[in-house]
């Protein structure tokens, strides 16, 4: 897969080396900013409240079973 | 057939990487959110204190209310303790149960924090012995709790933010803190509770530490 990607790349290899390096970093950002906040609430494994809380506002623990 | 596993091959590696990049949001990641949120809530929280102090002060959900320092976890380990426990209020620090007392008060001051993400405030929850002190300033009061002990409980267990923890419906006559976060760490499969009570109120430094 990478192999056949490295060759579509186009010009020497520092270009295809810029391309590759500025493409990982675009993924990275998009997944560090986008995907990861999203994800992360519903995988999140870190719930430390009790439920059914005194809480006055009263819109449900989000994430929980 | 050979590109094939190769291909497949790659996959898997490129999820690993995935999976750890991740990893790191959620240990670290997270983190860095937290601590942006707190430098502010703490600017926020010492510039309302000096300010005179407005009678008709509504406490919001998601601004700070107090300050907790726990010196067993050192100098410099210091929260404001934000006013909700929604997860938007607990991503800014330790949240305040509302509706529970606030600090000071006869009642229960009810606290929960994350274990391992958002900066992980309680993360060391699971050190503190009897005796240990848990400070909590605010406006006018530093507050002294002294840890007087801890539970193991399910998720459900409202019960231990009752104002006399365990005997809800119960008169509460005691100043009492609760902390409390998820267990076993990394996971949320039950719940850790520390408990404490009011031994001293002194009036507040006010050098109050900034959080950092």
């Amino acid at each position: 897969m990478y192999a056949w990607i490295w060759r579509r790349l186009p010009g020497a290899w520092h270009t295809k080396l810029a391309v590759a390096a500025a493409a990982v970093l675009a993924l990275v950002l998009v997944l560090w900013n986008v995907v990861f906040p999203w994800v992360e609430p519903k995988v999140q494994f870190d719930h430390g409240v009790v439920t059914g809380t005194p809480s006055p506002s009263s819109s449900p623990e989000p994430g929980l079973p | 057939m050979r590109t094939l596993i190769r291909g497949l091959g790659e996959l898997c590696i490129t999820a690993g990487l995935i999976l750890m990049l991740f990893l790191t949001y959620e240990l670290w990641g997270t983190g860095q959110y937290t601590r942006d949120q707190q430098n502010r809530l703490t600017e926020r929280l010492l510039e309302r204190w000096e300010a005179p102090e407005v009678t008709t002060e509504q406490v919001e959900l998601g601004s700070g209310i107090a300050m907790l320092r726990v010196p067993e976890f050192g100098d410099d380990y210091g929260f404001v303790v934000v006013e909700g426990v929604e997860r938007d209020d607990l991503r800014k620090g330790p949240g305040h149960y509302p509706g529970s007392a606030m600090p000071g008060e006869v009642g229960n001051f009810v606290v929960s924090g994350h274990r391992t993400t958002y900066s992980a405030p309680f993360n060391d929850l699971g050190e503190l012995e009897r005796g240990d002190e848990i400070l909590i300033d605010t406006r006018e009061k530093q507050y002294v709790y002294k840890v007087t002990g801890r539970d193991i409980v399910e998720p459900t267990a409202v019960e231990v933010t009752a104002p006399v923890p365990y005997h809800p419906g119960k008169k509460p006559g005691e100043r009492l803190i609760t902390l409390t976060t998820c267990h076993p760490k990394y996971s949320d499969a039950e719940r850790m509770i520390v408990f404490g009570e009011l031994t001293a109120a002194k009036p507040r430094v006010p050098t109050a530490a900034a959080a950092e």
